[in-house]
């Protein structure tokens, strides 16, 4: 039950030279693969995209996830359709596979409470949670109630490195070992927690070694191999429907860009170290693999480059064209009926604002 | 259905009790709830009769018990935790603050938190540091939490019946220093009483006493004094202090023209000081004297030996009101 299989050498199947070093699970198939690797290159157009329109004023702070598609790929692929999943704020490649739209992560980051009417099959799941580390109580929270209602299904709960220093960490893993809690733990170890990196944050040799403290299994993966990432975490989600406990896996990337767009990374880093997590980086590897196996071509990857740049302008166009939130529909979520407080308030802002919406500024404001 | 006389404790636990076998997703979760029933025996025998898996002792560690509470409202269940003293609540704020009174408005109604956080709260126990706190307003502070508060057996077992039945997130403050020095009969009926809403105990022209929590128990007989010389007394239970029902004691001070705000918590800052204000603000015409607040000290509750330094007294009440009566 409380088995360690953490290792400091993570585990991987795809090298970073794209090399496959031990046999790939049974159930990876070359068309797993492609989708997998669809799947990245979709992510990084988005995060590119959706930088540059930060950039242009037409999108709020945003936190990118360049590097780490393959965490957020191989975990969304893994995930069943009822198991739930508890993101932190850098899960875009997850969310999406959940069936979030492209159009919803802009929106959340775009400054707009409504991206998170998630669609698809994450209509359980919960919001992106910007408090460091909260989230991890609320999944075995998520996994408590799975429990107690007997459902076959896991919480799946992703954090930062620097998550693993609060409170909130260790006593949710505390939890879910002490009632062997149907959770599967990830964390992204993306090397830095904005500008404090890893050999700052903890004397701890490995972050998957926190399991041990909380009586669970650890596992310790290459974060930037996919194949890896899934294979780790579908075991521990296999593991935790079937009511043998909780798993915290380490994945191990690196954050190839800033924390987010209101970041510069040059300030407190090397570019030396950037430059070589680059040869490390999750998709050209598996580019590489599938080339080597006749399985994608420079046609198949130019088509998909197409492709992808559709979904995503397509998913922009569809941001930009939506339609302000009435004055005041932000007092209208507060509790399940308007309060008395709240009804006075409401129309207060109907003075300030023209009752029909039509004015998106106070009166009198220049 | 016989009513049966007993403390306010004894109404929480039979509130709780009544809500379980009412609703098979409400669950009690906290420390020491289980076998030992609670520090204050509020889940007196609840585990017992409904086991572990819906009376959970967790481990000792408030943040994630508030945490947990917020992940299981969102997938259906109905968390009733216990925080074993106010004081010991701070760990917990950021998932109260963060999480429980925002996951409605963050998720546009797509997630919601109907969760309860029990916490026994205030002085004059004689109880060590940390177990005395009155720290309600920094709550009722906070957008989308409410904040209620019972002080009788009748209100607690009504009123909390009410806060697990609602769809959002409570905080349940109960005034310990009374748990047990207050007895009412209490049916086990099953009716939950309104939040959002003050009570009015006793109808009165002359003034308005408007308090809350255990300082309720003192604001009576101060009132019951100032009856037996003749003045005509309104008392006002505020019972959910957030959101705030002020028409019900903006109706009886515009009738009145005297109001006197009993809080046991620090004075600056408090519901006190927001009851004062909303009353300047509408009902400044109808004030035939000053707003006055008896209240604590802007310090931490001294230490057992000189609680009495420090607590709102019968006599404190009287004089405040004696004060705004000299025109009578």
């Amino acid at each position: 039950m409380c088995q360690v299989t953490q290792r400091n050498t993570p585990y991987c199947f795809l090298d970073a030279q794209g090399q496959n070093l031990v046999p790939l699970p049974a159930d990876i198939s070359l068309d797993w693969l492609r989708a997998a690797y669809r799947h990245m290159v979709l992510i990084r157009a988005l995060d590119k995209k959706v930088v540059a329109l930060q950039r242009t004023g037409q999108m709020r702070t945003y936190p990118s996830c360049l590097g780490q598609e393959a965490v957020g790929v191989g975990i969304g692929l893994a995930l069943q359709e009822n198991d739930i999943f508890v993101p932190y704020y850098r899960d875009q490649a997850t969310l999406y596979l959940r069936g979030v739209t492209l159009t919803q992560i802009m929106q959340v980051w775009g400054g707009d409470e409504r991206g998170h009417l998630f669609s698809g099959h994450a209509q359980r799941d919960l919001p992106l949670c910007i408090p460091i580390a909260t989230q991890m109580t609320h999944a075995a929270g998520v996994a408590v109630a799975l429990k107690s209602r007997a459902e076959p299904h896991a919480a799946l709960v992703t954090c930062g490195d620097g998550a693993t220093s609060k409170g909130d960490f260790s006593e949710a893993l505390n939890l879910a070992g002490l009632w062997q809690l149907p959770l599967v733990s990830v964390i992204n170890n993306n090397q830095w927690a904005i500008s404090v990196p890893l050999t700052m944050q903890t004397a701890a040799a490995t972050l998957a070694q926190k399991a041990v403290a909380a009586g669970m299994e650890g596992v310790r993966v290459d974060g930037n191999d996919v194949v890896a990432v899934y294979h780790a975490v579908d075991l521990a989600l296999k593991k935790a429907r079937s009511g043998k406990g909780p798993t915290l896996i380490e994945a191990v990337s690196y954050r190839l860009t800033d924390h987010t767009t209101a970041d510069d990374a040059t300030r407190y880093r090397d570019l030396k170290q950037v430059n070589d997590a680059w040869e490390r980086e999750p998709i050209k590897r598996l580019q590489t693999w599938l080339h080597e196996q006749d399985a994608w071509d420079p046609a198949q990857e130019t088509g998909l480059l197409e492709e992808v740049r559709a979904q995503v302008d397509a998913a922009v166009a569809a941001y930009l064209a939506l339609p302000p939130q009435a004055p005041d529909e932000f007092l209208q979520y507060m509790f399940a009926s308007m309060t008395t407080p709240l009804s006075a308030q409401q129309q207060y802002q109907h003075t300030r604002f023209a009752v029909d919406g039509s004015k998106t500024q106070p009166q009198g404001a220049q | 259905m016989d009513a049966r006389e007993m403390t306010m404790v004894e109404a929480v636990t039979l509130a709780l009790r009544r809500a379980m076998l009412d609703d098979p997703s409400v669950v009690l979760l906290g420390e020491d709830i289980g076998t030992n029933g609670g520090v204050f025996r509020a889940t007196e025998g609840l585990k017992a009769e409904f086991g572990y898996k819906r009376v959970m002792d967790t481990p000792l560690a408030e943040s994630m018990i508030a945490g947990m509470s917020v992940g299981m409202a969102t997938q259906g269940m109905r968390p009733v935790a216990e925080i074993q003293f106010m004081g010991f609540i701070f760990a917990a704020m950021e998932q109260i603050v963060c999480h429980a009174a925002r996951m409605r408005n963050r998720t546009r109604g797509r997630l919601h938190c109907p969760l309860v956080i029990r916490a026994p709260f205030g002085g004059g126990i004689g109880a060590p540091e940390h177990h005395s706190e009155s720290t309600e307003a920094l709550f009722a502070h906070i957008p989308g939490l409410r904040v209620v508060m019972p002080s009788s057996p009748v209100r607690a077992y009504g009123l909390l019946l009410s806060a697990i039945r609602d769809p959002d997130p409570v905080l349940f403050l109960e005034p310990k220093r009374i748990y047990r020095i207050v007895r009412q009969r209490v049916t086990d009926h099953g009716k939950g009483l309104p939040l959002d809403t003050c009570f009015t105990l006793r109808q009165g022209d002359d003034i308005t006493l408007v308090s809350w929590g255990a300082a309720m128990h003192e604001t009576l007989q101060a009132a019951t004094l100032l009856q037996q010389r003749g003045v005509s007394v309104e008392v006002i239970d505020v019972a959910t202090i957030s959101p705030l029902d002020m028409n019900t004691i903006l109706s009886s001070v515009m009738r009145t023209g005297r109001c006197v705000i009993v809080q046991e918590a620090a004075r600056s800052g408090g519901i006190a000081s927001e009851i004062s204000a909303r009353l300047s603000e509408e009902a400044m015409t109808y004030l035939r004297a000053p707003v006055q607040r008896v209240t604590g000290f802007d310090t931490p509750m001294p230490y057992p030996r000189h609680e009495h330094f420090y607590l709102p007294t019968v006599n404190d009440i009287v004089n405040a009101c004696d004060k705004i009566l000299e025109a009578l």
